[in-house]
């Protein structure tokens, strides 16, 4: 019987979910003796066009990280999934957006404004082009959306694996089922469903009639390291956020911020979580109301961290003037891509 | 609890198979809407095995067509489009369950109020109906099989405020048959009325009326009556309430005294030494007392404030000595009952406005402005003055003026009419002017005299040459303005009918204080978890249709806390509030509101953000499991926790996430 | 973008010059859905351009109720409750309020114009309220123009964080 065949992608990240898989440890070594790696740019050096010699649904599984917001990183994960039985969004980017999600809350415009023109370090005011002339002949460079987009809102995606990055345990756990062949109901995210206060040790300190006078943020606190970080006023997302990394964050003394997404029942992390926080503002008169709710500087920020993308408005509002994307003129990605 | 529904749920042939009835309501909904356009519209809907039309859908007719419908297997879920589902949401309810499934698998659009009455164009309107009922079929495919609920109803009423409305609560339902705890804080019940002299229009002695009553619920073997006492804590629910009752000491043992009031007699006080409350301090009483003579029960009371045995620990104690039955006992302290209670009815009337606040009229600062509550006690044989009118330096007035509406219908104060004022105004006059001969000046906005024989009595009035004067009293004053005025008070005033300003010198100003709240409504609105209105009165359920039925369910109002009202008001409101105690009672259980919170607990956290928000305590953490658990009995279904609960483990029967989402779309998505 | 949403069609009544905002309103049942159906017995007219779902209490209203009506089509959301004092369950208005409150601050830096989510108090007998309100906001709406939300549709999304079907009791018996 022939291991089965996966595959490795990154789309827009930071690269930390490539090293969740390294930190695989020893562990890697037995997931390489297991499976047979088609494709993982990051690491190995094949070629689109390995990919594309592959049968549709040859490749078991292919783990995807990132959130989408180029051409280039829709080209090939529909190539992915087209060849693959199953696709994962692997991590926070590809299910929910991300922190490269927050980028929806500017226009594309503004932020190629911003990078290629204003920034104080920008010499010549060049923007990229997705057609370039050079003596060697004509380049083409991939063409930066509209917008960030989670996996699923350009390709069908199959299990999630939540966490920036994913958490070790559950990365083996996956990887594991998948080589067993018994993976859940298409649509699961591979983490318990239910909210991180259930394997937070501060859990019993949490007061049944917590009401906040005030928030405070990390730095203004020397917070105790035993009592509820919510208690303390501090915004703590654990309530509102899958469980399954164990509360690595609330160990050391930092608020969960939500990087493990929501639980199932849940359609808007950022909404839900908003409402549990909202209802613990002591005062009751719109004035008091107003006073504890401003000191929750980034409200977007706080509660869409990791899921504008996939929130229910997407991004911001009145960025597109509500019609269909096109570019005013050509403009590429920036960094070039994956080599082709 | 969902899950454990669904298993005993009948099987319901596969997925939703959805029936919509659009009902006409004669014109109220065909004339604007095109019901027939919308019946079209609803058989292209998603699930929709049935669409039908009606001219009256809450008619038996109209009813049957549902039940036949779901009986013959046609549907298994249904949708009326008609009026409120705040009008008629349980008569299709009802015709569900008797169509032979659970009530709940219904929704109602509501194409009446909400649409054909507020929308000016047909077609608008047409659309309007159509986005109302995609959403109550996008909604309805998601009910969940739900059976109704009941709860057992203790027999026992406890009855709060022992005025007139409370007296005659408590004797209607002691007369049928259940116990009722009367729980009075004063010393004594009768309430305002047994400050009173004579009763408008009839004019017949309110003591002779109210002191049987009194009498009798002392002697009711099915009343317990607890006096200088007071509800301090209530928990559950309808039909099963727990009540705490304090019992503050008299010091004086209620089993022991006989009211012969030797002791008061004895007391080393010669005269009263304190001002009697009871007659608004117009007299002194003495630190062992009794409020009036029929005082209910006839048990002195011992002021601690003022007796020197307790101020100082040296007395001859002749009080204790002339008490042949040994009844006193210095050394009682708080106690306090628990009872168990199926209903509740309050009865904790009002107080009156203090004129202190309309400093222009003088009270409190000219003796002789009086307020009506002070005449009626003037006027009283019982009284300070045995019933001679005489002012406080004991003279007998000449003319009186009577200000009407002070404190009410006043913008300043409170807007609304205290209802009562006219017309004992009018019966001030008459018995001032019987007892002094005096001429009396009523000063009134408008008269206002709508109940049984009390216009004809405003005519009587008029005609034994009471002045009438209408128009609002700018203010009362010493300062003379001519010779004539010298030595009495002088009304200023507009007459609006003669279109001038008159001064009228009078011995004696009678200000008619309108109601208010007592001034610790919101302790007893919270208390009992009920709400006020704007000027603090409680609310009833329903100001024409619950109007003595309370938001929470098995508390029932009575009298004027619930808004100014005269004795026969209060006492028709008294005896509506028992037969709906009554009602519950003998039903001997209560339905409860399907729409509970409950949390799934697989995907309870243990956040505890629920906790604390439920404002029923219908909540508790499980510490050995670690979950939040909702008292499904306790939860009135406000969804509170629902809507905060961070994983969506909360979740409200018939108004879950997904039912509200499927609501939202059907609204704007229209299929 | 082929799979951005198609933006559904506006009510019959709008035109290419007149432009018909769509509101949905989430009314209390005590007191704000109790006054609409006042205004609806006292037969005050208003825009027809509100659609109500009643909630028990505005304190069941979820942020996430708000920003399905604006995903799904609607221009502006408004919430009716009790008054302060009022709440038939005592402090559901409280938590309406503190929602709202902190859900504008978001939408603001998410660039909605504060006029499109409003919160009012509106007691069972101000039908006259209902109808002001109703009648205002839609016309305030109208000013500021259609709410453009161009959303990537959920057709790739599965169960996990799409909304998951009811179970619906009997369904399988």
């Amino acid at each position: 019987m022939s291991k089965p065949k996966v595959a490795f992608y990154w789309c827009a990240s930071c690269g930390g979910c490539e090293e969740a898989v390294v930190d695989l440890a020893e562990q890697v070594l037995d997931v390489v003796g297991a499976v047979d790696i088609v494709f993982w740019p990051v690491a190995l050096d094949f070629k689109v066009a390995d990919v594309e010699a592959l049968a549709d649904g040859e490749i078991a599984a292919s783990f995807i990280n990132g959130a989408v917001r180029t051409s280039e990183q829709r080209e090939i994960v529909e190539l992915l999934r087209r060849k693959s039985k199953a696709v994962v969004a692997f991590g926070a980017c590809a299910w929910l957006g991300g922190i490269p999600g927050l980028a929806n809350l500017r226009t594309r415009e503004e932020i190629l404004a911003e990078v290629y023109r204003d920034l104080p370090s920008v010499a010549d005011g060049a923007m990229p082009r997705e057609e370039v002339e050079v003596p060697e002949g004509r380049l083409h460079l991939p063409r930066f959306d509209e917008d960030v987009r989670t996996l699923d809102q350009v390709i069908p995606v199959d299990y999630y694996l939540p966490g920036c990055p994913p958490p070790v345990a559950l990365i083996a756990q996956a990887v594991t089922a998948l080589v067993e062949g018994r993976l859940p109901e298409p649509g699961t995210v591979l983490a318990p469903d239910v909210a991180l206060c259930s394997e937070c040790p501060r859990r019993a300190t949490k007061p049944e009639d917590l009401k906040l006078e005030r928030f405070v943020r990390p730095q203004e606190i020397v917070a105790d390291p035993e009592t509820c970080l919510l208690a303390q006023g501090l915004l703590c997302l654990g309530p509102a956020t899958r469980a399954g990394c164990g509360a690595p964050c609330v160990a050391a003394n930092m608020p969960c911020t939500g990087c493990m997404g929501p639980t199932g029942r849940v359609r808007d992390q950022g909404a839900k979580a908003l409402s549990a926080i909202a209802s613990l503002i002591a005062p009751s008169d719109p004035e008091g109301v107003a006073k504890v709710a401003e000191q929750i500087l980034d409200p977007v920020g706080t509660f869409y961290r990791y899921s504008l993308p996939a929130s229910l408005l997407h991004r911001r509002v009145g960025t597109d003037g509500g019609r269909p994307a096109e570019p005013s003129e050509p403009v590429a990605a920036a960094g070039g891509g994956e080599p082709r | 609890m969902a899950e454990e529904l669904t298993a005993r749920a009948p099987s319901l042939n596969g997925g939703p198979r959805i029936g919509v009835y659009v009902c006409h309501c004669g014109l109220n909904i065909a004339g604007t809407v095109d019901v027939q356009a919308v019946v079209e519209f609803a058989r292209t809907l998603p699930n929709v095995t049935v669409a039908r039309e009606y001219r009256f859908m809450c008619s038996d007719p109209g009813q049957e067509l549902i039940e036949q419908d779901l009986r013959e297997g046609l549907v298994n879920r249904v949708v009326v489009a008609s009026c409120s589902p705040l009008m008629h949401e349980a008569t299709f309810r009802r015709a569900t369950a008797e169509g032979g499934t659970s009530p709940y698998l219904f929704q109602m659009a509501s194409i009446r109020e909400l649409v054909s009455w507020v929308t000016a164009d047909p077609e608008d309107a047409t659309e309007k109906a159509k986005a109302h009922v995609a959403a109550a079929v996008r909604r309805v495919a998601l009910h969940e099989y739900l059976e109704p609920r009941e709860a057992p109803v203790h027999p026992d009423v406890l009855v709060v405020g022992g005025g007139i409305a409370g007296i005659h609560a408590a004797l209607t339902l002691a007369d049928a048959g259940k116990h009722v705890y009367l729980v009075e804080r004063e010393s004594t019940i009768g309430g305002h009325m047994a400050m009173f002299d004579k009763t408008f229009p009839t004019l017949d002695c309110a003591a002779c009326i109210l002191t049987p009553k009194m009498s009798a619920v002392r002697a009711h073997p099915n009343i317990t009556l607890w006096t200088y006492s007071d509800v301090v804590e209530v928990s559950g629910y309808t039909g099963d309430f727990t009540v705490r009752v304090r019992h503050r000491p008299r010091y004086v043992r209620e089993d022991l005294c006989t009211g012969c009031l030797a002791c008061i007699d004895a007391c080393v006080h010669k005269q009263g030494k304190v001002p009697d409350e009871f007659n608004l301090g117009l007299s002194k009483r003495k630190p062992v007392y009794i409020p009036f003579p029929q005082a209910t029960p006839p048990v002195v009371v011992v002021d601690p404030e003022s007796c020197i045995w307790f101020k100082t620990g040296k007395c001859p104690q002749t009080c204790v000595e002339a008490c042949e039955r040994d009844a006193f006992d210095f050394t009682q302290t708080e106690t306090f009952d628990e009872v168990k209670v199926g209903a509740i009815i309050l009865a904790t009337g009002f107080r009156t406005f203090d004129p202190r606040r309309i400093p222009e009229y003088g009270y409190g600062r000219y003796p002789n402005v009086y307020t009506s509550l002070e005449v009626e006690r003037l006027l009283n044989a019982a009284g300070p003055t045995a019933g001679e009118i005489v002012l406080r330096d004991g003279s007998r007035p000449t003319a009186i003026g009577i200000i009407h509406c002070v404190g009410s219908r006043d913008v300043r104060f409170h807007a609304y009419c205290s209802r009562v004022c006219c017309m004992y105004s009018l019966k001030l006059a008459h018995m001032l002017r019987e007892r002094t001969g005096a001429e009396i000046y009523n000063f009134y906005i408008d008269i206002r005299a709508p109940g049984k024989g009390y216009e004809e009595f405003y005519d009587k009035i008029l005609r034994e040459g009471v002045h009438l004067i209408r128009g609002r009293v700018a203010e009362v004053t010493d300062e003379a303005a001519t010779p004539e005025e010298e030595g009495h008070l002088v009304i200023r005033a507009e007459d609006t009918l003669l279109g001038m300003a008159r001064r009228i010198p009078v011995d004696m100003v009678v200000l008619a204080v309108g109601l208010e709240p007592q001034p610790d409504t919101e302790d007893v609105r919270r208390l009992f978890n009920i709400s006020c209105g704007g000027e603090g009165f409680f609310t009833e359920r329903h100001p024409k249709l619950a109007p003595v039925s309370t938001f929470t369910d098995g508390v029932f109002l009575a009298g004027a806390c619930q808004g100014p009202k005269d004795i026969p008001d209060t006492v028709a409101q008294a005896g509506a509030a028992a037969a709906e105690a009554l009602a519950m009672i003998d039903r001997g259980a209560v339905a409860l509101e399907a729409n509970t919170a409950h949390i799934d607990e697989e995907r309870c956290s243990g956040c505890k953000t629920c906790v604390g928000l439920c404002p029923f305590s219908a909540i508790t953490f499980d510490e050995e499991r670690q979950k939040a658990r909702v008292n499904e009995v306790v939860c009135k279904g406000c969804g509170i926790c629902v809507a905060a609960c961070p994983s969506g483990a909360a979740q409200q029967h018939l108004f879950t996430d997904e039912q509200i989402l499927a609501e939202i779309e059907g609204v704007l998505a229209y299929v | 973008m082929s799979e951005a949403r198609t933006i559904v069609e506006a009510p019959r009544a709008a035109t290419a010059d007149r432009f018909e905002p769509r509101i949905v309103a989430f009314f209390c049942t005590w007191c704000t859905y109790t006054a609409a159906d006042l205004a609806g017995i006292s037969r005050l007219r208003y825009a027809p351009n509100v659609r109500v779902i009643r909630l028990m209490c505005s304190g069941r209203l979820d942020p996430q109720f708000v920003l399905a009506a604006l995903r799904e089509g609607a221009d502006g959301v408004l919430i009716g409750g009790c008054h302060p004092g009022d709440c038939h369950y005592q402090e559901g208005n409280y938590n309406a309020l503190r929602r709202v409150e902190l859900l504008k601050r978001m939408l603001r830096d998410l660039g909605l114009e504060e006029e499109r989510v409003r919160l009012e108090w509106i007691s069972a007998s101000e039908a006259d309220r209902v109808q002001r309100v109703c009648n205002e906001m839609t016309e305030r709406i109208r000013e500021l123009g259609p709410l453009h939300l161009s959303v990537p549709g959920d057709g790739h999304r599965r169960a996990a964080v799409a909304r998951e079907p009811e179970p619906v009791g009997g369904e399988v018996g």
